[in-house]
This record gives structure tokens, C-alpha cells and sequence, in this order.
């Protein structure tokens, strides 16, 4: 549904965005991870048409944006950063605003905002003007307004952003199960997010794409995953048996603990280990394979001189 | 076209319940009905001239508008831009052209409002004398074309900035200088120092000039073209502010 191609935007001397390429089809959730000013906002606005690209191209649908506006527009859903709305309209009027210029009428229009209105759970502050909400309320009001024509095409910039967590949770569910039809592309800083809702992740460092994938293969290239855990019950010297084991590439005792951390290629690193352990007659009270952590992986791929997990 | 119209409707609609929801329709329509009476009867002595027309009212609006019509304009682009709204209403399946001719409508029409309000005026001259209404159908025509061409400057300007204060004044200015150009004391001044044709030509570019021979009851079309160009220029301007804006 979305294809963005060598998109590239200079801000002056500033290279906000510096060639990205992704593509996003039907039914997927592709979460939009970086750094503050890492340039998801304006790879966003160029999606959008609101700004410009200083090169490359995007194609919503089908229709470039450049060449068919109008017609690119009509298939997306935006939520802008911080949620904007027009201060000076009740909710009611400001959702009633954007469905006439999705070109919705008469019945048709009444129907929509109130599908949004009841999605969104805006019913309470419905007659309230737009001035006088809290920013959940607004931040709602604002997203309620990008599904009102159920587009086929839905950007969200940080959609969670300055909600509180119950509120964080409905959005969640809301974008996984809207993500089952949509082409969904939204942002965030928050990790926990990309793993409960998208399909496919695009981080981005600096304006370029430095790690494209799913959650789960994100997170294995986490220096943590796969590490398994042993903890016996007493004290051993379990070390040196432990380094005997095929593929096993490093054993480091845990601080304080009759505890290692196994560090392997072997895939059955933990069935291995257990084998070992019922031949030796240790003990064991824990076992357990470590899951690769994204905050590592992101804090890795996103900084200037720790690009090796990258290169791996 | 039938989507264009109905955009720029949805614009107007928006755009009006925007005025009327601050306070910035009704300030503007009371102070410009006290201030145009003020003018007519106080300073003009409409009563005492006694004459049946309404030349004492007409002939201060350049000047009224100087100052009303660009608090009315000031907030057009400005507050899209310090609210963050730009980027909705530019993403939205309208063109930059839609948007820009709904808002300036609208902005008209406050000033449309305000200026049928001065009804009771009409009915008085007719009612006292004997007046030619012809020339005061002239008179309204070319206050509602002046009022455009102030709205479209101000249009223009408020694209510029987020802060509407810096807007109104760069307004007031720009359409201060299209007065001054045409004022007769000024261009008497030129007169002194520049060649008539220059003095013409620079007259020619003053709303003074072209509103003034529209209140002689006129309607010619070199003055309509006049406040025609004028708008269409600066909403045309306005369009490249905002493209210039949203490029970076
Ligand atoms: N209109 C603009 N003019 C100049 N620089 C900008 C503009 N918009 C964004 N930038 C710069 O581009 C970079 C990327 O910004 P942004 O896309 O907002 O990042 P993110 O959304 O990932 O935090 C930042 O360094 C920011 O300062
Ligand atoms: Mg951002």
C-alpha cells in the first residue's frame, strides 16, 4: 500500500532524512523506532504530502504523491506528533470538519463520527470545546479524526504519546486489530511497544534505516540472546565441564551466585547443559534461555561507535 | 469541481463557526459599526451636510478597515501554524488552493456582515432626501472589494508568522502604504518633487485612487480589475509562503 523510495530531505545544511526505502502491505503493522530527531517525524510528513522530499519518491496506493495528491491523501489516516486540533471547535464540530473534507455527507457523515466517537470514547467531552481538554482527551480527539473515513492507510506519529497507560493499552489493541486490514505505519520511543503490536520494525539513526525486521529477529541480535542461564542449588565448580560442552563459546560465573551465564552457538544450548548436569548429579534450580532485549539492540544499532551488532 | 466546491464550503463552514466561536467576529462587527457611525455623524456631520448620500460614510473606510480588517485577517495562517492544524488541513484530500480561497471567504464574509448592518443608513438618506442609489450600490460594492483587498494582504502576512500580532502589524503596514500611495496629500507632496506620470503611476497602485473612483458611482472595469489583481496576487503569494513553509 506504501512504498517510499530513496526519500531524502535536507533541512539547509541539515540532513534530516538521508535515503530511506521501506515498503508496507496490507495487513501489516510496521513500528517506526529511533531517537529523538532521528527523523521519523518528517519521513512521516513526507508520507503524508505535507512536506515535500528533497529527492525520492512515495507511493500510497498506487498514486505518487507528488504527481496525485489528492488522490494519495484520500487513501490515509494521520495523527501528527502532539495531536493537533482546532482550539476553537467542539469535538463534535472539529470531527465533523474532517469528515466533510473526506468528502462525507448527510447520513454517511453522521454515521462516521459517531462510529469515532464511540471507538474512541469521546462521548463525554463531545460538546466540550477542543481548547479545554485534557491532552489524553485531545490526543484521542486527534486520532479519532484520522480513522474516520477508515482509510486504508493509517500513519500515526507516537499515537501513545502523553496518554496514561490504561488509555496506552486501548491504542495498542485498537492498532493491532485496525493493523489486521490497514497498512499501518506508526511511531514510538517506547520499546514495549513495537513488541505488542507490530508486525515489522524500521529503526532509524541519524535519517537512515540502520535495522529492518520483526521484533523477534530484531531482538536476537541482541548480545543477550540465547545466553543461557544455569543456577544450580549449591556451590559447584561447574565452569570448566560447562566449556567442554560443544559450541559453547564463553562461561561466566553470575556475581554472588552458584550461577553462569552460557554464552553459545549450539541451539540446544539447554538441553546440553541439563544432560551434563544429571551426569555430573548437580543440582539444578534454574534453567532458563535468556530472550534478546530490544532496549539493548536499539541502544546498540543507535549509537555512533557500537555499530558490530549491526555488522554481524 | 463539484469536489472543490464542496471543499471550499467545508472550509468556509469551518472557518466561520471559528469566527463566531471567538470573540473576533462580534469585536470586529460592533467596533466597526460605532466607529463608521462615529465618523459618519460625528466627524462628517452627516445630518448638517444635508445632502442624500452617503459619501460622509464611505469616504472613511479606507481608513476604518486600515486597522479592522487586518485583526479580522491576522489569525488566518498564523494560528494553523502555532496550533500545528496546517499539517491536518494540508494532509487532508484538498489542494492548497481549496483551503486558501475558503478561508479568505470566509474572512469576507464576517466583513460582508458587518457591512450589511449599516442597512438603517440606506434607509435613512431614503427616507430624508432623495438619493441616487445606484451610486450607493457603487459605494457598498467598492467597500466590499476594498475590505478584499485588505483581507487578501492580511491573508498574506499572517502566512508569514505563527504570531498574530506580528502579522497585523505587517498588514497594517503594507496596507497603510496602498492608502499613502493614492492620498492626495501625498501625492500632492510627489508632485513637488517627481514628474506627473510617476505620480500617477504610483497613485494607480493605491486603493485610494481606485476606491474613491468607484464611490463616484462608476463601476470601471480598470478598478475592478485593480482590487481583483490585488487579491488574486496575494492569495497567490500566500500559496507560495505556505509551499515555501512546508518545504523547510
Ligand atoms: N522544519 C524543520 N526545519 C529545520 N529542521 C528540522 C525541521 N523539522 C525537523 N528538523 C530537524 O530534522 C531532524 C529530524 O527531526 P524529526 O523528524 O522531527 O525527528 P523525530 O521525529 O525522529 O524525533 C531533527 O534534527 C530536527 O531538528
Ligand atoms: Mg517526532
Amino acid at each position: 500500500m506504501v512504498e517510499v523510495k530513496d526519500l531524502r530531505k535536507e533541512f539547509g545544511p541539515k540532513v534530516a532524512v538521508d535515503g530511506i526505502s521501506f515498503s508496507v502491505a496490507k495487513g501489516e503493522v510496521l513500528g517506526f523506532l529511533g531517537p529523538n530527531g532521528a527523523g521519523k517525524s518528517t519521513t512521516m510528513r513526507m508520507i503524508t504530502g505535507f512536506i515535500p522530499p528533497s529527492d525520492g519518491r512515495v507511493t500510497v496506493g498506487g498514486f505518487d504523491m507528488a504527481e496525485q495528491p489528492v488522490d494519495a491523501k484520500r487513501l490515509i489516516g494521520y495523527l501528527p506528533e502532539n495531536a493537533p486540533a482546532y482550539t476553537d471547535m467542539t469535538v463534535h464540530g472539529f470531527l465533523t470538519f474532517a469528515a466533510e473534507l473526506r468528502g462525507l455527507s448527510g447520513d454517511a457523515k453522521r454515521k462516521a463520527v459517531d462510529r469515532v466517537v464511540e471507538m474512541c470514547f469521546l462521548e463525554a467531552v463531545l460538546h466540550q470545546s477542543v481548547e479545554t481538554l485534557s491532552k489524553g482527551y485531545r490526543h484521542r480527539t486527534c486520532f479519532a479524526q484520522s480513522i474516520l473515513h477508515d482509510p486504508p492507510v493509517l500513519i500515526l506519529d507516537e499515537p501513545t504519546d502523553g496518554l496514561d497507560p490504561n488509555q496506552k493499552h486501548e491504542v495498542r489493541t485498537l492498532i493491532r486489530r485496525m493493523g489486521e486490514s490497514k497498512a499501518i505505519i506508526f511511531s514510538t520511543h517506547i520499546l514495549e511497544e513495537v513488541e505488542a503490536v507490530c508486525s515489522r520494525a524500521i529503526v532509524i539513526d541519524r535519517g537512515r534505516i540502520v535495522a529492518n525486521g520483526t521484533p523477534a529477529e530484531l531482538k536476537r541480535r541482541s548480545p543477550r540472546a540465547g545466553v543461557v542461564i544455569v543456577r544450580f542449588a549449591a556451590p559447584t565448580d561447574a565452569a570448566a565441564k560447562l566449556r567442554t560442552i560443544s559450541g559453547v563459546e564463553s562461561v561466566d560465573p553470575l556475581d554472588g551466585e552458584p550461577a553462569f551465564a552460557v554464552r553459545g552457538r549450539n541451539g540446544d544450548l539447554g538441553t546440553a547443559i541439563y544432560d551434563l548436569a544429571v551426569s555430573e548429579r548437580w543440582k539444578i534450580a534454574d534453567l532458563h534461555a535468556q530472550e534478546g532485549r530490544l532496549d539493548d539492540v536499539f541502544r546498540s544499532i543507535t549509537q555512533p561507535d557500537t555499530k558490530e551488532v549491526t555488522a554481524r | 469541481m463539484k469536489d472543490s466546491l464542496r471543499n471550499i464550503g467545508a472550509v468556509v463552514r469551518r472557518e466561520t463557526i471559528g469566527f463566531f466561536a471567538s470573540p473576533v467576529a462580534y469585536v470586529f462587527i460592533i467596533i466597526f459599526l460605532l466607529l463608521a457611525g462615529f465618523f459618519t455623524f460625528m466627524v462628517s456631520g452627516f445630518f448638517q451636510r444635508g445632502q442624500a448620500n452617503l459619501e460622509p460614510f464611505f469616504v472613511w473606510q479606507p481608513w476604518l478597515y486600515l486597522f479592522l480588517v487586518p485583526a479580522v485577517a491576522m489569525r488566518m495562517w498564523s494560528e494553523e501554524r502555532r496550533l500545528g492544524t496546517l499539517e491536518l488541513l494540508f494532509t487532508m484530500p484538498i489542494t492548497p488552493w481549496q483551503a486558501i480561497v475558503g478561508k479568505f471567504l470566509a474572512a469576507w464574509l464576517v466583513v460582508a456582515v458587518a457591512l450589511a448592518l449599516t442597512f438603517p443608513l440606506v434607509i435613512t438618506v431614503n427616507y430624508l432626501g432623495n438619493p441616487d442609489n445606484g451610486v450607493i450600490l457603487a459605494g457598498y460594492a467598492g467597500s466590499l472589494l476594498l475590505a478584499g483587498a485588505y483581507l487578501a494582504i492580511g491573508a498574506m502576512m499572517s502566512a508569514l508568522t505563527r504570531n498574530q500580532v506580528v502579522s497585523f502589524i505587517l498588514a497594517v503596514v503594507v496596507c497603510l502604504f496602498l492608502v499613502l500611495a493614492g492620498w492626495p496629500p501625498v501625492t500632492d507632496l510627489l508632485g513637488r518633487y517627481a514628474a506627473p506620470w510617476l505620480v500617477d503611476a504610483v497613485a494607480s497602485f493605491s486603493v485610494m485612487t481606485h476606491f474613491q473612483s468607484i464611490l463616484k458611482g462608476v463601476l470601471d472595469s480598470r478598478d475592478l480589475l485593480f482590487f481583483a489583481s490585488v487579491i488574486v496576487f496575494s492569495l497567490f503569494t500566500t500559496s507560495v509562503i505556505l509551499r515555501t513553509y512546508r518545504a523547510g
